[in-house]
């Protein structure tokens, strides 16, 4: 097949910030588009669809197992006889709370970790990147199920627990970014200056460090929300607020007789991170100059 | 005379290499008065850049460090001053610029934050204080339409006109030393020039002291008053630029110098073979020993070159050099 190859306009050679054109990369991959628009709708659904579509998720509005569409319940209702709809809304609210505060929680802990080490290096760095390993090795989900067994399964709690099992990746990105970055000229050139260490370690080389770190952080939110929905398939969840991966672990009994329970909350997680993912995705092409303008 | 803005007596500087410790700085001196243009030349690896990284306290983390030796600048001891007044001087008494104008500058913030940064953290001057001096030191280094420049990222720029930021951020606080680690080395001859009138000028309105660090003996002869010439970690030859130029005491300038290429006025069949020094800068293992290291390759060497290190000797006023055969060159 041959393609026509696409003369490039007449571009004014206009100055634009590293913003900007991130932005044009990332507008014209499509697959990231299609997740960023996936994306907002789910984060409107979970701001307005609670308030605008107003059954409480934990009330037991029908009879159970009535199947989607039928009696004028759109998904359905579960077990006990609970609307899904609701469910899908309020615990969209949770799944992506939970996904920005672990991803969050990560992030700080990471940066702050992988910073100091490939900044000092010498002891503080064999200290730090030793206590990176270890919780590397770690099994994570059995780590943070002790976690939340042991303080208790609130949603600060569940957040805490994720973003403690998961914060070693991005301490090795961030430290690996540090050390290739310390050495440059312009940091040479800032220390000449007079900065001092938290300003050289904040202002000069963690904006510099920033976009694989950007990249892992997206990830991060997708991979926090499996996980949120690992642990309270286990039960380890908040009782008080309903989630996605709750609602299939309380219809898992019921998986062969009325399999659109469990169905579709998984296919609503799975949505969710696949269009986390493609954003990253995109964001990584963005970010990356190696990848710019080819 | 009153006392020099910079003195730097016996220095040594050593680094911590694979096959152990190696002075790439062994036992130098020298004196830079206030608004003195000085100059460093020698090839590389000579450890003209190291005496500069010395002095401004940068040396390579846990690698290089001061063996012996002081850095007196305005009556205060560098080497053992502490890292927190380190950072006081650094920027403000004595600024640096480098070699890569390309890579210099942080290429995330734009120029007049790079340029306001030094200004807010040395004179305390307010974020919109610190954006207007930011444009008139802009206007100074001869960037036009500064008010619009001033916002530009660094990848916006050209090479000639990035070293100009770095000019303009090194002389914001109007230093007492300026350090150009071969300021001009990766620009094309042009701006070349125009970097080095630049300088020019701006120290004769500030009053700066210049310590020029090259291996261009077009532009010593075009800067400065005085110069070093440097041979592997240790001070070869040093007196007034029309002196050495005139009659160099020392064998390795007088190579240094006679290297410079000429521009022919009429170009002839056959081009003259241009001139070179035989061998190379020796490695750090041999840096320290007690002989000449320039013996391996000069024409002039002699037993006792083998044997011990040549001391320094005076010729005229300003002159010195360190050869066992300097009266004879």
């Amino acid at each position: 097949m041959s393609e026509q190859v696409k003369v490039p306009e007449e571009e004014v050679v206009e100055a634009r910030s590293p913003f900007s054109e991130a932005w044009e990369m990332f507008r014209r991959n499509h697959a990231a588009m299609a997740g960023l628009v996936v994306l907002i709708l789910i984060v409107i659904a979970a701001i307005i669809g609670p308030p605008l579509y107003a059954v409480d998720p934990f009330e037991m509005v029908w009879a159970p197992f009535s199947p989607p569409g039928v009696d004028g319940f759109i998904l359905g209702t579960d077990y006990l006889g609970r609307d899904l709809v609701a469910a899908l809304l309020g615990g969209a609210r949770v799944s992506l709370i939970i996904g920005l505060a672990a991803a969050f929680v990560t992030v700080a802990i990471g940066v702050t970790v992988g910073a100091l080490a490939g900044f000092y290096l010498g002891w503080v760095e064999e200290v730090l990147m030793r206590i990176t390993e270890f919780f590397q090795v770690l099994p994570t989900l059995l780590f943070s199920m002790v976690i939340v067994a042991l303080f208790g399964a609130s949603l600060p709690m569940i957040t805490f627990a994720i973003g403690v099992v998961s914060w070693p990746p991005v301490a090795r990105i961030t430290r690996a970014e540090f050390l290739r970055i310390r050495e440059l000229e312009y940091v040479t050139a800032s220390r000449a200056s007079g900065a001092k260490n938290f300003k050289l370690m904040f202002s000069v080389i963690l904006p510099n460090a920033l976009p694989p770190i950007i990249v892992q952080s997206a990830l991060m939110v997708g991979s926090a929300i499996l996980f949120e929905a690992g642990l309270s398939f286990l039960g380890l969840t908040d009782p008080n607020v309903v989630s996605w991966g709750q609602v299939i672990g309380s219809n898992r009994q019921y998986i062969l007789d009325a399999p659109y329970t469990v169905t579709i909350p998984g296919l609503a997680i799975f949505v969710t991170v696949l269009a986390i993912s493609l954003v990253g995705d995109g964001l990584n092409d963005a970010l990356n100059p190696k990848l710019r303008q080819r | 005379m009153s006392e020099p803005l910079l003195k730097v007596e016996n220095l040594r500087i050593e680094l911590t290499t694979r096959d152990g410790i190696a002075p790439v700085i062994d036992n130098l001196s020298f004196e830079l008065n206030a608004g003195e243009n000085i100059s460093f030349v020698g090839e590389s690896g000579c450890g003209k850049s190291m005496t500069a990284l010395g002095i401004m306290g940068l040396l390579p983390e846990k690698i290089g460090r001061i063996a012996s030796g002081s850095i007196t600048f305005d009556g205060e001891d560098l080497t053992a001053a502490s890292e927190a007044r380190l950072k006081e001087i650094r920027g403000n008494d004595i600024s640096m610029i480098f070699q890569e104008p390309m890579t210099s500058l942080n290429p995330v913030y734009t120029v007049g934050e790079q340029i306001a940064e030094v200004l807010r953290r040395h004179q305390g001057l307010s974020a919109a204080q610190a954006w207007t001096k930011a444009i008139e030191l802009l206007d100074a280094v001869r960037i036009p339409n500064p008010q619009a420049r001033v916002s530009d990222y660094p990848f916006q720029m050209s090479g000639g006109q990035r070293q100009r930021v770095m000019i303009a951020i090194a002389l914001a606080c109007e230093p007492k030393i300026l350090i150009a680690d071969e300021p001009t080395t990766a620009l094309d001859v042009t701006v070349q020039a125009q970097i080095f009138d630049l300088l020019r000028d701006l120290q004769a309105e500030t009053g700066t002291a210049i310590m020029l660090i090259t291996h261009d003996m077009g532009a010593v002869a075009e800067m400065s008053e005085r110069m070093i010439v440097m041979y592997a970690g240790s001070k070869a030859e040093e007196g007034r630029v029309d002196e050495v130029i005139e009659h160099a005491r020392h064998p390795y300038t007088k190579g240094l110098i006679s290297c410079v290429p000429h521009i022919m006025q009429t170009l002839t069949e056959e081009r003259h073979k241009l001139t070179e020094i035989e061998g190379i800068v020796p490695s750090l293992r041999e840096f320290g020993r007690n002989n000449c290291l320039f013996a391996a390759r000069c024409e002039l060497v002699e037993d006792r070159c083998l044997s011990e290190r040549p001391p320094e000797n005076g010729f005229g006023k300003t002159q010195k050099a360190a050869c066992w055969r300097a009266e004879e060159v």
